[in-house]
């Protein structure tokens, strides 16, 4: 069962005279002139946030920043110096030694940048570990050892050594034994950094194949915005200790906290978070299908509101197809009385669902005739997104409204 | 074993022998600042009685001379009369008394319990001897080469066999056996101290400032210096041997001991302390056997040393090849020390090479150690002999609960063979 966290006004100095370092802190001193003036290093400053259960929490943040500490700070491998951080209601720093020692062998476990494999244990005690350090006798923990192994697909390499396997199969082996004790909780830190870009999208989405086997809370440490993006459900980024801005993905390239997650967020490829929904706009003309109302009236409405293109709804609001002054009045030409919107559907265009990314709508955008109609839940018409729209989304100079950047911030670094 | 006069007084039957290494030893290295110290009367501790005194007088007079010289001159400069500033440097700090007063004293009231203290070392001694010279030699040899199998693989088993036939050959088996009890106790309690010790230095910076410079004394100081205090305190014989031996023999230990449990890569502790590893678990899952061939290599170390210290610990009364060599150069018989010498050389390779193959980590070698070596083949052929009848051969094997071991066992054979 996955645990909720809560981090409250967490602070860690690196060094022994914390309390003059805090408490210049507080006065709102900055990182550097505490260092200048006390020779403390502020690790994390006033960390407050909560990691809901289930979720993957990325921290993100340039190095550092502090956010392997705080990493640290949630299976205490780093005491705090002062706040709380409270794993499903009971605080951690309370922890006696033994307690200590219980909860992370069953309740939290990391994965290292490094793969921090035991280099004298094969693949399967390597998993093992864990269990072992927790007394599991052999019978029972060699194969629960082997479930998790097999969970990451790497049954057969039990019995190798880790400097047989490949960084990718190493980082794995780093899964399973995180795995192994089947715990609420799961730290990775900077988990797929020293990865190469393909083996490292496999293994996020593995990551996240497993998530969907069972829900565990992941708290995921990168400096990899993109990757943050990609798995992330919620996203918090860090700067010189300081938590700047929580939130989902789209919160924070939407609207971001300050200059610096600006910055931050500037190189990442927007159209691979945001979706055809996010970026939809309801400016066409809609003209609902109905028995009194035919090809006439809605002609009538698009030569006033000067537009080629309809989009047809029924009553409740689905998306039915699209016409066009043209298809309209082809419809029309020698016919007399009512004729029904159907009729003058305009075959090629169909609708994506909200859902999609941007970065799968270039194709379908360029071989529509018309803005594509976007819907959402049982056919809702959302909007549509026209060439237009997408190019200004694209538009680093804007933000993904369209809307010019309140302020030109100085070229990332 | 053969203990000189141990009941009567070992003091008494020390001073003969180490008449000669004491005096040495005693002015040699202090013999210097001595002179300096004062150099009206330079030598009011016992006078050495040969030559060497003579070159020490040449050595140190001058440099007594300039030194006071020097030293004069700017406290004549500066005033005359009052503070004397060389009086603070010319022997002020009378360490050869001191240590020479302090030595009576302790001798005087704790012999009683260091001799209590020669019994356990004493019997261990004479338990590893006896048990070394007990078996008629070729069963010894065979025994010896066979374990040299087991540890570290066919090719040095062959070597030692080769190597311990000639020490037969040479006639020198049981002063190569009494020398390498010698060093067999001396390594074991090298193990017993040094381990625990160089792991506590790895966990406490503290400890590590204090004791670095103890084992730099222990493994810089001549010999000669704490042969002396300790043929006075345990007298001669086998005993003071080992103490001396552990002395010189224990710091490379230590030393690799410490630095292998430091070297451990720190994330591999981070994550044993992140999968809720105690602090015992990590020293025993993690620590030790990361550190183990730096461990192996200060043990090859410490009997590498204590090898090069029987020459020496013969001096004081210890049998076996040391006291072949020291007879040798005593009744110029080059050719009784030479013996000697080719007999520790020998015994220092095959030692060598087998505590070596020892730190080697096998990986390659997959099985555990009762499968491989003189072990393994026997278990295997008892093994065999027990399956024949049931199974009619090996090859009925596969299927079965023991199929793997089976497998193994197979792969091995064809291996060995």
């Amino acid at each position: 069962m996955a645990k909720t966290i809560r981090i409250e006004n967490v602070f860690k100095v690196f060094g022994d005279n914390p309390e003059q370092a805090l408490a210049l802190a507080r006065q709102g001193r900055t990182k550097t002139e505490i260092v200048e003036q006390t020779g403390q290093s502020i690790g994390v400053f006033d960390a407050s946030f909560t990691i809901e259960a289930g979720e993957i929490f990325v921290v993100m943040g340039l190095s550092g920043s502090g956010k392997s500490t705080l990493v640290r700070l949630l299976n205490r491998l780093i005491e705090p110096t002062a706040g709380r951080i409270l794993v499903e209601g009971e605080n951690i720093n309370d922890f006696n030694d033994a307690r200590l020692r219980e909860f992370r062998r069953k309740d939290i476990s990391m994965v290292f940048q490094s793969f921090a494999l035991l280099p004298h244990l094969t693949v399967l005690d390597n998993v093992a570990f864990g269990l072992e350090l927790a007394g599991v006798d052999k019978a029972v923990r060699l194969p629960q050892a082997e479930a998790a192994l097999a969970q990451v697909g790497l049954d057969v390499w039990a019995r190798s050594y880790p400097d047989e396997l490949s960084g990718g199969m190493q980082q794995r082996v780093g899964l399973a034994r995180a795995l192994a004790a089947d715990p609420a909780i799961l730290l990775m830190d900077e988990a797929f950094s020293a990865l190469d870009p393909i083996i490292r999208t496999d293994m996020q989405d593995e990551l996240l194949r497993l998530q969907l086997e069972k829900r565990r809370t992941i708290v995921f440490i990168s400096h990899d915005l993109d990757e943050a993006m990609r798995i992330g459900d919620r996203i918090a980024i860090m700067k010189d200790g300081q938590v700047v801005q929580v939130g989902t993905p789209e919160e924070i390239l939407r609207a971001p906290a300050d200059a610096y997650v600006r910055n931050f967020v500037r190189g990442v490829d927007a159209a691979a978070v945001f979706k055809a929904g996010d970026i939809a706009r309801k400016t066409q003309v809609e003209v609902s299908e109905s028995a009194t109302r035919g090809c006439r009236p809605a002609l009538k409405r698009l030569q006033q509101h000067d537009r080629e293109w309809a989009y047809v709804v029924s009553p409740d609001h689905r998306y039915l197809g699209a016409v066009s002054a043209d298809s309209l009045g082809r419809a029309l030409k020698g016919h007399e009385g009512p004729l029904g919107l159907s009729h003058a559907f305009v075959s090629g265009v169909a609708a994506v669902a909200e859902d999609t990314p941007i970065s799968q709508l270039y194709g379908l955008l360029v071989d529509s005739p018309c803005p594509l109609p976007v819907t959402g839940a049982q056919g809702r018409f959302l909007g549509a997104i026209s060439r237009t729209t997408l190019l200004k989304f694209l538009d680093p100079a804007t933000d993904p409204h369209g809307n010019p950047l309140p302020e030109p911030a100085p070229a990332a670094a | 074993m053969n203990e000189n006069t141990p009941d009567t007084d070992p003091w008494s039957a020390a001073a003969p022998a180490s008449d000669n290494t004491a005096a040495s030893a005693i002015t040699d290295p202090q013999g210097g600042p001595a002179a300096l110290a004062d150099a009206a009367n330079p030598y009011d501790t016992p006078p050495p009685p040969s030559g060497s005194d003579a070159w020490l007088e040449a050595g140190a007079t001058p440099s007594g001379d300039f030194l006071s010289a020097g030293a004069d001159a700017p406290a004549a400069g500066l005033q005359d009369g009052g503070f004397q500033l060389h009086r603070l440097w010319d022997g002020s700090l009378p360490v050869q008394d001191w240590i020479n007063q302090g030595l009576d004293w302790v001798v005087l009231h704790f012999r009683p319990i260091f001799h209590a203290l020669r019994g356990p070392v004493d019997a261990l001694l004479g338990g590893v001897e006896a048990a070394l010279v007990f078996p008629p030699t070729l069963v010894m040899i065979a025994i010896l080469a066979l374990l040299a199998w087991q540890l570290a693989g066919g090719v040095l088993g062959v070597a030692t066999l080769v190597s311990l036939a000639v020490v037969a050959m040479l006639g020198i088996w049981s002063e190569a056996m009494v020398t390498l009890s010698l060093v067999l106790t001396s390594l074991l309690f090298c193990v017993v101290i040094g381990i625990p010790l160089g792991i506590w230095l790895a966990r406490s910076e503290r400890a590590h400032k204090w004791v670095r410079p103890v084992l730099d004394a222990m493994q810089t100081t001549p010999a000669f210096v704490y042969l002396v205090p300790v043929v006075m305190l345990f007298g001669i014989g086998n005993v003071p041997g080992v103490i001396v031996t552990i002395i010189f023999a224990l710091p490379p230990l230590v030393r690799l001991t410490n630095l292998g449990i430091r070297q451990v890569r720190p994330d591999l502790v981070e994550a044993a302390r992140a999968y809720g590893a105690s602090p015992w678990q990590l020293l025993t899952k993690v620590q030790l056997p990361l550190a183990m061939p730096s461990i192996m290599a200060g043990i090859n170390q410490t009997l590498m040393l204590s090898l090069s210290m029987v020459v020496i610990a013969s001096m004081i009364a210890v049998g076996g090849l040391g006291l072949m060599v020291l007879r040798g150069i005593g009744r110029l018989d080059m050719g009784l020390a030479a013996v000697g010498g080719l007999g520790i050389v020998i015994l220092a390779i095959v030692l060598d090479r087998v505590t070596q193959a020892l730190g080697q980590p096998r990986r390659d070698q997959r099985q555990r150690w009762y499968r491989r070596g003189p072990v393994g083949l026997a278990s295997r052929l008892l093994q065999r002999r027990s399956d024949a009848p049931a199974h009619g051969g090996m090859s009925s094997a596969p299927g079965t609960p023991q199929a793997p071991q089976a497998r193994n066992a197979n792969a091995a054979l064809t291996r060995a063979g």
